[in-house]
C-alpha cells in the first residue's frame, strides 16, 4: 500500500508525463497542417493534398487520445488535490474553465470538419477549419501554462480564511494571469512542440527515403519519394527555425528561474552552500555510496567548469552568488532535477547541430544522400518528446515541495479523506492502462507512419522538378 | 459549517449585477452544460450501446460514420462542465470529485475507452483488431453515463456508497441516451439500421420512464424526498417529462425526426434539472455547503461571468456550423 499523499503525486506525475506527448504532437503540426492545407488549396497540387491527409491522420489519432488523457488530469485536481483545489479553486479553476470555453471546443468541432470534410467545404471555410484547430490547440497551452505559471510565480492574490478553509482570494486578476512566469513558459513550450514535431517528421522521412535510396527496398511498388523527400524539406525547415531558438531562449529562461524560483535553479545546479564563483557541473556524484539515494547528498563529487553557474545565472558574471538549497525550507528531489536538466540542455545542443548539419548538407545538394545525416535523423526522430518531458520535470519536480510557490505546499494539497488502498489502485491502474494506451499508440502511429500516405500515387506532374537536380520518380528510374 | 473570518471580504456578500445573483446563475450554468453534454455525448453513447447489438459490419461502420464529425465537439461539455464547477464552486468541486474517487476514475476509464475504440477500429482491417475495439466502443459507450448517472445520483443524495436509487438513475440514463441515439441514427443514417430506429427508440422509452418512476419511488420512501418531489418546480418537471416521452415516441412513429431529437433533448434537460431543483440550495449536501458559500468571490465570480457570456455565443456558432456541414445523413467514406 502506498500514502495517498506519494501514490497522488505519482500518478499525477504519470498522467502527465504521458498525457504531454499528445498534446505536444497536435500543437507541432498544426502549423504544418495549416501550411500544407494552404498549399493545397492554392495550388491544388497533388503533394500537398497528399501531406495534408497523411498528417491529420496522425494529428487525428494525437487529438483523441490527447482529449481522454487530459481530461484525467482535470478531473485529478478534484479526485487527488482537493485541498488544494478548495484554496485555489478561485485563481486556479478559473484558466481551465476558460481552456474548455474558449479553445478546446474551437479544436474539436473544427477539427470534424477539418477530418471529414474535405468535400463538403468550400476551400476557403476549409482552409480557415485548418487554422482555427490549430489556434484552438495553442489557446489551450495558453490558459493551460496560465495556470500552471501562476503556481510557480504566484501573484495578484490575498490569502484568507472561508469556511473553515485557507483560500486564495483573486486581487488583481492582471497580475495573476500576466505573471512573469508565463511568457517564458508559453514560448519554450511552444517551440519545443514545433522543433519536436519536426524532429519526428525529419526522422520519418529520413527512414523512408534512407531506405529506398541506400537499401533499395521496394514495398508495394507504391513508395512515394517526392512524398517523403517534401516532408523532409519542410521538417529541416522547421528544425533550422527551432533548434537555435530553443536553446538562445532556454538560457534567458534559465536566468528568470534563478531571479524568481532561486529554489528551484539551486536545485538544477545542485548548489547547497550559498557561494560565488559557483561551478557548473557537468556531472555530478555524491562521494559517498550511502548518499546515493539521499536526495540531500552535500558531499558532490563534480567536474564543472569554474564559475559557470555563476555566470549563467548572472548572465555573464563568474563571481555572482548563488544562494544555495540550504536558505529554503525544503528542497526538491536534487538528482531528478539535476540530472533531467543537464540531459535537455544537451538534447538541446545536439538539435541545433542536426539543424545546422542537414541544412549545410541541403545547401551543398547532398541531403538525400548523406547516410550519417539521415541515420543521425532517424535516431533523434523521438529525441523531442524526451525532451519535453525533462523539461516539465526539471519544471514540476523543482518546484517541490511547493504546490504554489512559498504558498502551500503539495503534501498539503492532497484530498483528506483519500485512503492508500484507494490511491494506490488508481495508480496501478493507470500504470498498467497508460502503458497498454502508449503502446496501442505507437502501434498505431508507426503503422501510419510505415504505409506512407494511402491511395494510389500522383504523377506530380502539376509541379516543377525539385530544383537540386533529384528526377522526379518515373516508376522506371531506379532513383526511387 | 462554521464561518471563521479572517478576512474581510472572505464573507462574500452575495454578488448581484443586472438583478441576478451571480451565485444562483452558475448553479444553473453548471447544470446547463451537464445537461448539453448528457444529450449531445449521449446520443453518441446512444450509438455505442447500439452498435452491440447490430451484426453486419456495414452498419457498424454507419454508427461509427454518423458520431465520426461530432463527438470530440460534444466530449467537451463535459470538461467545460468541469470546469465550470471548478471555478464556480471550488470547495464543492473538491468535496465531490474527491469522495467519489473510484467512481470518477471509473468514468474516465470508460470515456478513454470510448474515445480511443472507434479511432483505433478504423485503423486495421482484421477481425479480432476490429472485434475488441468494438467491444471496448460498447464498454465505454455503456459504462460513462451509467457511471455518470450513479455520480449524479450520489451527488443528489449526498451518499458515499452506492445506494441502490443511484444505480437506478445510472439504468435510466442508459435507457435515455439510447433514445436519444435512436432518434440521432434515424436522422444520420439509412437503410435498414434507420428503419430499425423506431423500434429501438420506442423501447428505450419505455425503459426509461420506469426505470424513472422506480428512482423516483426510492428517493420519495427512502430518501424522505416525498415533500420535496411533490412541490411544484419537480412535479413540473416529472410531468414535462413524461410528456416529452410520449412526444418522442410519437414522432418517431411518425418519422419527424428533428422533433424526436429535440424530445430526447427536452427530457435529457428534464432529468438533470430535476436533480438541481432537489438539491438547491445546497451544491453538496454532504457537506452542507450552499450556493452563497461555495461561489467564489468577486472579483472571480464576474470574470467568470464575461468570458462565458462572450464565448458560448461563439461555441453555439461552432457548433451551428459543424452541425450544418454534416446535415443530412452521413454516408460511410473514407474519412482521411
Amino acid at each position: 500500500m502506498v500514502d495517498p499523499v506519494t501514490a497522488s503525486r505519482l500518478q499525477f506525475a504519470l498522467t502527465t508525463i504521458v498525457h504531454i506527448v499528445f498534446p505536444v504532437m497536435s500543437m507541432g503540426l498544426a502549423p504544418f497542417l495549416v501550411y500544407f492545407t494552404w498549399k493545397e488549396v492554392r495550388t491544388g497540387a497533388a503533394l500537398y493534398e497528399r501531406l495534408r491527409r497523411f498528417w491529420t491522420k496522425i494529428f487525428a489519432v494525437s487529438f483523441a487520445v490527447g482529449t481522454v488523457t487530459g481530461l484525467v488530469l482535470e478531473f485529478e485536481f478534484g479526485t487527488n488535490f482537493a485541498a488544494f483545489s478548495t484554496a485555489a479553486g478561485e485563481l486556479f479553476g478559473g484558466p481551465l474553465a476558460a481552456e474548455g470555453m474558449m479553445a478546446f471546443f474551437l479544436e474539436a468541432t473544427f477539427l470534424g470538419i477539418f477530418v471529414f470534410g474535405r468535400e463538403r467545404v468550400s476551400d476557403r471555410l476549409y482552409f480557415l477549419s485548418s487554422v482555427l484547430v490549430g489556434l484552438g490547440t495553442w489557446l489551450s497551452a495558453v490558459w493551460i501554462l496560465i495556470a500552471n505559471s501562476w503556481m510557480q510565480t504566484p501573484r495578484g492574490f490575498e490569502m484568507a480564511t472561508k469556511n473553515g478553509h485557507p483560500v486564495v482570494l483573486l486581487t488583481d486578476p492582471i497580475a495573476a494571469y500576466a505573471n512573469p512566469r508565463f511568457p517564458w513558459m508559453f514560448v519554450h513550450m511552444q517551440n519545443a512542440a514545433v522543433l519536436t514535431v519536426s524532429l519526428f517528421m525529419v526522422g520519418v522521412a529520413a527512414y523512408h527515403v534512407y531506405r529506398r535510396r541506400h537499401l533499395g527496398v521496394v514495398d508495394g511498388g507504391n513508395f512515394d519519394g517526392r512524398f517523403w523527400r517534401a516532408t523532409l524539406k519542410v521538417a529541416v525547415v522547421g528544425l533550422v527555425i527551432t533548434a537555435p531558438f530553443q536553446v538562445v531562449h532556454g538560457d534567458a529562461y534559465g536566468r528568470h528561474v534563478a531571479e524568481t524560483q532561486p529554489q528551484k535553479f539551486a536545485a538544477m545546479e545542485a548548489v547547497w552552500e550559498t557561494d560565488s564563483y559557483v561551478p557548473e557541473y557537468i556531472v555530478a556524484f555524491p562521494t559517498s555510496v550511502e548518499d546515493l539515494t539521499d536526495p540531500r547528498a552535500k558531499e558532490l563529487f563534480g567536474i564543472g567548469i569554474p564559475g559557470g553557474a555563476s555566470w549563467l545565472a548572472s548572465g555573464g558574471d563568474a563571481s555572482a552568488e548563488i544562494t544555495g538549497l540550504n536558505e529554503f525550507e525544503g528542497s526538491p528531489p536534487v538528482a531528478i532535477v539535476f540530472w533531467s536538466f543537464r540531459a535537455m540542455v544537451a538534447m538541446g545542443f545536439w538539435f541545433v547541430l542536426l539543424a545546422f548539419w542537414a541544412a549545410y548538407r541541403w545547401y551543398s545538394g547532398e541531403l538525400y544522400e548523406d547516410r550519417l545525416l539521415q541515420k543521425a535523423l532517424m535516431a533523434s526522430g523521438l529525441l523531442g518528446f524526451l525532451g519535453v518531458e525533462l523539461g516539465w520535470i526539471v519544471t514540476e519536480v523543482g518546484r517541490q515541495p511547493w504546490v504554489i510557490q512559498g504558498v502551500m505546499k503539495t503534501t498539503a494539497g492532497v484530498s483528506p479523506g483519500l485512503t492508500g488502498t484507494e490511491a494506490t489502485l488508481t495508480l496501478a491502474g493507470f500504470a498498467v492502462g497508460y502503458l497498454a494506451l502508449l503502446s496501442v499508440y505507437a502501434y498505431v502511429v508507426g503503422r501510419i507512419v510505415r504505409r506512407g500516405p494511402s491511395g494510389e500515387r500522383p504523377d506530380y506532374d502539376d509541379l516543377p522538378e525539385e530544383p537540386d537536380g533529384a528526377r522526379v520518380l518515373t516508376g522506371v528510374s531506379g532513383d526511387d | 459549517m462554521i464561518e471563521t473570518v479572517a478576512h474581510p471580504r472572505a464573507l462574500v456578500p452575495a454578488v448581484v449585477r443586472f438583478g441576478v445573483d451571480l451565485a444562483d446563475l452558475w448553479f444553473g450554468v453548471v447544470f446547463a452544460f451537464l445537461a448539453v453534454f448528457l444529450f449531445l455525448d449521449g446520443w453518441d453513447f446512444g450509438v455505442g450501446a447500439i452498435f452491440a447489438t447490430r451484426e453486419s459490419d456495414h452498419e457498424r461502420e454507419q454508427c461509427l460514420a454518423a458520431i465520426g464529425p461530432f463527438w470530440d465537439g460534444n466530449e467537451v461539455w463535459l470538461v467545460v462542465f468541469g470546469g465550470a464547477l471548478f471555478a464556480a464552486f471550488p470547495p464543492a468541486y473538491a468535496a465531490l470529485f474527491s469522495r467519489h474517487y473510484l467512481l470518477l476514475f471509473g468514468v474516465l476509464g470508460a470515456l478513454v475507452l470510448r474515445g480511443l475504440a472507434p479511432e483505433f477500429y478504423e485503423q486495421r482491417e482484421d477481425a479480432t483488431w476490429k472485434r475488441w475495439w468494438g467491444r471496448a466502443f460498447v464498454v465505454g459507450s455503456v459504462g460513462a453515463p451509467f457511471l455518470l448517472g450513479v455520480f449524479a445520483g450520489n451527488w443528489l443524495l449526498g451518499a458515499t456508497g452506492v445506494p441502490l436509487a443511484s444505480v437506478v438513475v445510472g439504468l435510466a440514463v442508459v435507457a435515455l441516451n439510447v433514445a436519444a441515439g435512436a432518434a440521432f441514427l434515424r436522422l444520420k443514417t439509412t437503410g435498414p439500421l434507420a428503419e430499425a430506429m423506431p423500434r429501438y427508440g420506442t423501447r428505450a422509452a419505455a425503459a426509461y420512464l420506469a426505470l424513472v418512476v422506480v428512482a423516483l419511488g426510492l428517493l420519495a420512501l427512502r430518501h424522505g424526498l416525498l415533500d420535496a418531489l411533490l412541490a411544484i418546480p419537480s412535479l413540473a418537471l416529472v410531468v414535462t417529462s413524461v410528456v416529452l416521452c410520449a412526444c418522442y415516441v410519437v414522432a418517431l412513429r411518425d418519422d419527424r425526426r428533428y422533433l424526436a431529437l429535440g424530445a430526447a433533448g427536452g427530457t435529457t434537460g428534464a432529468l438533470v434539472a430535476l436533480v438541481g431543483v432537489l438539491l438547491y440550495p445546497a451544491v453538496d449536501p454532504r457537506t452542507g455547503l450552499t450556493v452563497e458559500q461555495a461561489i467564489v468571490g468577486s472579483p472571480a465570480v464576474e470574470l467568470l461571468t464575461v468570458a462565458a457570456a462572450l464565448l458560448l455565443p461563439l461555441v453555439a456558432t461552432y457548433f451551428a456550423v459543424v452541425y450544418s456541414v454534416f446535415s443530412g445523413p452521413i454516408e460511410v467514406e473514407e474519412a482521411y
